[in-house]
């Protein structure tokens, strides 16, 4: 069985790679083409998934060699096991409801092609990040993801910030993966090998500094992904991107990608409380900052993503205190619900034509069906039972138990989370009719309905086969208290007008992070860029100054030799004259000596 | 069968030199077809010798040729050579075959074909020498050309640029030469196959005069200031050889004689010739992060690129050298085709200031998605030819171990951070954004020109995901299984 298994992996990753491929080649206007090679790129990727969890011949680990440095091989290399088909299911789904979706979103796009493309090569990119049994190759999944994330930030040629948002997730993202490879060629060079099972076998050979220092460098480049405190300033910029590529790429699969690596790699993290300490307090950051930022944004998206960083903590959270399932079992739900929650944001974006909250209102009445699948993810964000995100979210706080700090963190986002869901509900369905709304066709209510099913039921599903995660008990207390009150006050205070609006500057201050994006560009950008300034000006004044120096000063002297030559009879005779003297001078003391 | 396959050898350097003659003397239109369809032939001969691989030298040939000066034509292909007179012909042929389609002022493609040919001559002699007086030879007939290339096809500063590269260059080889004549008198053989051992002291002596030779060759830090003015005032096609091709003599020469004929003089200068690279690879990126010319912008990062094969080289173990040999290739294809782009975007807008340009895939969506791809490759995206090179050129790094190899790694690390931002910088201002007025009439690509970068493009993608294909040859070779025993 294990060879179908293989076959089936490989086409996993090959089919929306090649169907992508040939998107890219296509005539940029052949619209009908280009949806039909999208969408079957994700729609293969989720049959050949569904085929792989029905079959379910447990782990499976296959490798060849790809190519051989010195004496250490890097391989192409598959495991595949339950979590990491789950994960793929996710993102397999994600990405056609995703792709069908855009057929209609894009509709007056002409360059639709290249974008239908680039989301199948992104599918691929990180269904070899989930399915990779080689560090080297998860690496080439993780960077190719970043470098379609930003080819596809940047595709919405009217927004003036696109490219410049674009280029700052790619930046930062990138930095953070500066430790990341080194992260990996520590290993390799200490283990003499990039697989994973290898690596996770022999963990115990290294030695404690080595594994903290791995650890550590591996989460900056998590960080970087997956929008952790303080490399967390590039996704809420990203909602420049189209709102479809914001749902799949920027809320349910690249940035989760950062959670699944280290689910992945647990037994390295594991052997390192430094690094578990430094995640926890990295999580704590995150998910407070994240949630605190999403009370006060005015832009419907950049609630969203603020909403993402948030709940990306959570998942960090619970790795930090070693529940791997719970966080797995959250960016599962995670991954349901705010696709559902973006794709539901593009609908009203789509009707009314604006991003922005103060724009909206009252759309519940034109908008039915976007108003109750959007209340549904909303509901499960919050952890309203039983909706998905109850279970999910209810798993990691009772695990946080063990550090009390990170857990009292936690049920304050969650009276958070549950005060910013409100305010985003009241402002854009209740309340006073800004603009008419209406449904979009078809194509983008299917995903809709699609999506609303995993994020009402996935929690009560997985709590039918693994009760272990949640326990139905006095725990569940608090936690529903604080959402209670996160509700009942959000609904006090937005019920009539938005209350961030009577905040002035302060309000678009919070809603931009606390002015950390302006801490960012002071202490690295700004300094980089001066000194590249400064070493530019070096570079052609003073190395090349050296250079052309020297030239300048060898046809200086050439021509002062020139010149004398030059010189008229008189001073020549006597410079003939001197000379004879002196070589007569000369002759004569040497035969004297 | 063998004697034949040997003599291809010859062929790969004589024919290209032959078709120059040929091309120089009929007319223009003639004579620019001529030039292509040698360089055709070249590429079939240099393709030939890839035949009959095996541990160290695939092809030998030995005949004396001068012997009052101990001068022999001894010439040999193993897999340090092989991709490199590869990429050489290949290259070529694409600039010829542009060049039938575009010559700049003042036309003469006859002429400009002939001294490309010229040049291939000199650059495959270069990589297929195992005399040392042969190889110096060689590396000197590209020098002339090369420069009459860039001063009567160039830009407006044309002279100048040309007389700073041809007497820069000329330097560097004057050491050369003093090099290779204290080798051939001191142990009286220029034979590099077999290089006898020196002592000690006088390897490292001439081991400092080859590097120096060879690193305003490719170009090492701080001796490369003649690299963005050569480029900038290059013709295309020249930037294209220049680039391509030509900077690789010297990574090339520091492997083949730094290494093979002096190995204990490298050994003692390796830390020097690693924090150089490493400056390079920082003050390359730190200058393109601050540069406002496209064709000088990617100039200086030929710096920074050059400065991880550099790295590689300077580790001297098997992975670092492997790695700086498909870093090699890797530059010669993207930024090849970086300068391509760079030539037709130039053609299109008279322009190469970075403020002026703008919106290209507004005008032309293909040409931008090329010049995206070719950033995305340059930048070291996994999955492309560009990330091998760098990864394991800072892989090679660390593990050779200790603060300062560790420090190097490192630093070459946010090296490729730096890259990034500069060349998704050039994007920015070049792709995106509202349509420049200097490119509100540019023309979508032409086919010529899709011709010429579309063997690029596929390498980009082949050496991504088939590394092997330079690797494993690279592996076989007796210099690098020599390094792997150490």
């Amino acid at each position: 069985m294990s060879v179908m298994t293989v076959g089936l992996t490989v086409a996993l990753i090959g089919a929306p790679l090649l169907l992508g491929l040939i998107g890219l080649l296509m005539p940029q206007r052949n619209r009908p083409d280009a949806a039909a090679l999208g969408v079957a790129g994700a729609g293969v990727a989720l049959g050949i998934v569904t085929a792989l969890l029905i079959l379910n011949d447990g782990n499976s680990q296959a490798s060849m060699q790809w190519v051989a440095f010195g004496d250490l091989k890097v391989t192409l290399s598959t495991l595949v096991d339950q979590r990491a088909l789950y994960v793929a299911f996710a993102v397999a789904a994600v990405a056609f409801c995703v792709q069908v979706y855009s057929i209609a979103y894009l509709h007056d796009d002409e360059r639709y092609g290249p974008y239908a493309a680039q989301v199948s090569i992104f599918t691929a990119a990180m269904l070899t990040v989930v399915l990779s049994g080689d560090l080297i190759m998860l690496l080439i999944g993780w960077e190719v993801m970043g470098a379609c994330s930003y080819l596809l930030i940047a595709h919405d040629r009217r927004l003036p910030e696109a490219p410049a948002a674009a280029v700052k997730a790619f930046l930062v993202t990138r930095v953070g993966d500066v430790g990341f490879l080194l992260g990996v060629i520590i290993l390799g060079v200490k283990l003499g090998t990039f697989r994973i099972p290898e690596v996770l076998d022999r963990v115990s050979d290294l030695d404690a500094g080595t594994v903290t220092l791995v650890c550590l460098l591996l989460l900056a480049g998590v960080a970087g992904k997956s929008a952790q405190f303080p490399f967390h300033t590039w996704l809420p910029d990203a909602m420049a991107g189209p709102t479809p590529i914001s749902a799949l790429i920027h809320a349910a699969t690249m940035v989760a990608a950062g959670v699944y690596v280290v689910a992945r790699l647990f037994p390295l993290f594991a052997a390192s409380e430094t690094a578990l300490t430094v995640l926890g307090v990295m999580a704590g950051i995150t998910l407070l900052l994240g949630a605190f930022a999403a009370t006060a944004a005015d832009d419907i998206k950049r609630v969203l993503a603020w909403s993402t960083v948030s709940q990306l903590g959570y998942m960090m959270a619970a790795l930090s205190v070693s529940a791997v399932d719970p966080a797995i079992f959250h960016l599962l739900t995670h991954a349901a619900f705010k696709a559902l929650l973006f794709l539901c944001a593009g609908s009203v974006i789509h009707a009314v034509g604006s991003n922005l909250m103060s724009r909206m209102g009252g759309l519940r009445n034109s908008m039915p069906l976007t108003f109750v699948t959007m209340a549904i993810g909303l509901g499960a964000l919050v952890g309203v039972p039983p909706l998905a995100g109850f279970w999910s979210k209810e798993s990691i706080i009772s695990a946080l138990e063990v550090k009390p700090w990170l857990m009292w963190a936690a049920l304050i986002g969650v009276a958070v989370t549950a005060w910013y869901s409100t305010r985003l509900l009241l402002l854009t369905f209740f309340g006073h009719q800004r603009m008419y709304g209406h449904e979009p066709r078809f194509a983008m209510t299917m995903p809709l309905a699609l999506l609303a099913v995993p994020s009402f039921g996935l929690g009560m599903a997985v709590y039918a086969f693994r009760d272990d995660l949640v326990h139905l008990g006095t725990g569940l207390v608090l936690p529903l208290l604080m959402a209670t009150l996160g509700i009942l006050l959000g609904w006090l205070m937005c019920r009539r007008r938005d209350p961030i609006a009577a905040l002035g500057p302060v309000g678009p201050w919070i809603g931009n992070g606390f002015g950390l994006d302006t801490v960012q560009r002071w202490i690295v950008v700004e300094p980089v860029l001066a000194l590249a300034r400064a070493v530019r000006v070096g570079d052609e004044s003073g190395v090349d100054g050296v250079v052309m120096g020297v030239g300048r000063l060898t046809e200086a002297t050439g021509a002062g030799l020139n010149r004398w030559h030059r010189a008229a009879l008189p001073r020549a005779f006597a410079g003939v004259l001197a000379g004879a003297m002196l070589l007569v001078i000369a002759g004569v003391t040497v035969g004297l000596w | 069968m063998n004697i034949n396959t040997d003599v291809i050898l010859l062929w790969t350097i004589a024919v290209p030199l032959i078709g120059a003659v040929l091309s120089f003397v009929v007319s223009d239109a003639t004579g620019r077809r001529l030039a292509a369809v040698t360089a055709f032939l070249t590429l079939v001969f240099a393709a030939m010798l890839g035949m009959g691989q095996k541990q160290g030298m695939w092809h030998e040939l030995d005949w004396e040729w001068v012997p009052a000066l101990g001068l022999r034509l001894h010439l040999g292909v193993d897999g340090i050579s092989y991709p490199l007179v590869l990429l050489t012909a290949l290259l070529t042929l694409l600039c010829c075959g542009y060049s039938i389609w575009h010559t700049p002022t003042p036309g003469l493609g006859n002429h400009l074909g002939a001294l490309l040919l010229v040049i291939e001559a000199g650059i495959i002699g270069t990589f297929l020498a195992q005399d040392l007086v042969l190889f110096f030879i060689a590396f000197e007939v590209v020098l002339l050309p090369m420069a009459a290339v860039i001063a009567v096809w160039g830009g407006e500063g044309r002279r100048r640029a040309a007389l700073k590269f041809a007497l820069y260059t000329l330097a560097g080889s004057v050491l050369l030469l003093v090099g290779v004549v204290s080798v051939v008198i001191k142990t009286g053989s220029g034979d590099m196959t077999q290089p006898a051992s020196l002592p000690p002291n006088t390897q490292l002596w001439i081991f400092i005069l080859f590097a120096i030779a060879f690193a305003i060759k490719s170009p090492l830090w701080p001796l490369h200031t003649w690299l963005p003015d050569a480029h900038t005032e290059a013709p295309t096609v020249g930037s294209v050889i220049l680039a391509g091709v030509l900077l690789k003599m010297g990574t090339y020469g520091l492997i083949r004689v730094g290494l093979g004929v002096t190995p204990d003089g490298f050994a003692e200068a390796a830390p020097v010739l690693g924090v150089l690279a490493v400056a390079a690879i920082i003050v390359g990126s730190l200058v393109c992060l601050a540069q406002n010319e496209l064709k000088r912008l990617i100039a200086y990062s030929s710096v920074g690129h050059m400065g991880f094969v550099l790295l590689g080289i300077a580790t001297g173990s098997a992975i670092g050298l492997q790695a700086a040999l498909i870093g090699n290739i890797a530059h010669g294809v993207l930024t090849g085709l970086l300068f391509f782009l760079a030539g037709a975007i130039k053609d299109r807008s008279h322009t190469g200031q970075l403020a002026e340009l703008g919106g290209l895939r507004e005008r032309a969506p293909w040409m931008a998605g090329i010049l995206g791809l070719a950033a995305l490759g340059s930048l070291g995206l996994p999955g492309l030819a560009g990330f091998w090179g760098e990864a394991f050129a800072v892989f090679a790094s660390y593990q050779r171990g200790g603060p300062l190899w560790t420090t190097l790694a490192v630093v070459a690390a946010v090296g490729g951070a730096l890259t990034a931002a500069y060349l998704l910088r050039m994007l920015r201002k070049v792709s995106h954004g509202p349509l420049a007025p200097s490119l509100a009439t540019a023309s979508e690509a032409h086919w010529p020109e899709v011709v010429a970068w579309a063997p690029l493009v596929f390498l980009a993608f082949l050496l991504g995901v088939v590394p092997v294909l330079v690797v494993d040859l690279a592996a076989g070779a007796s210099l690098i299984s020599g390094a792997a025993g150490r």
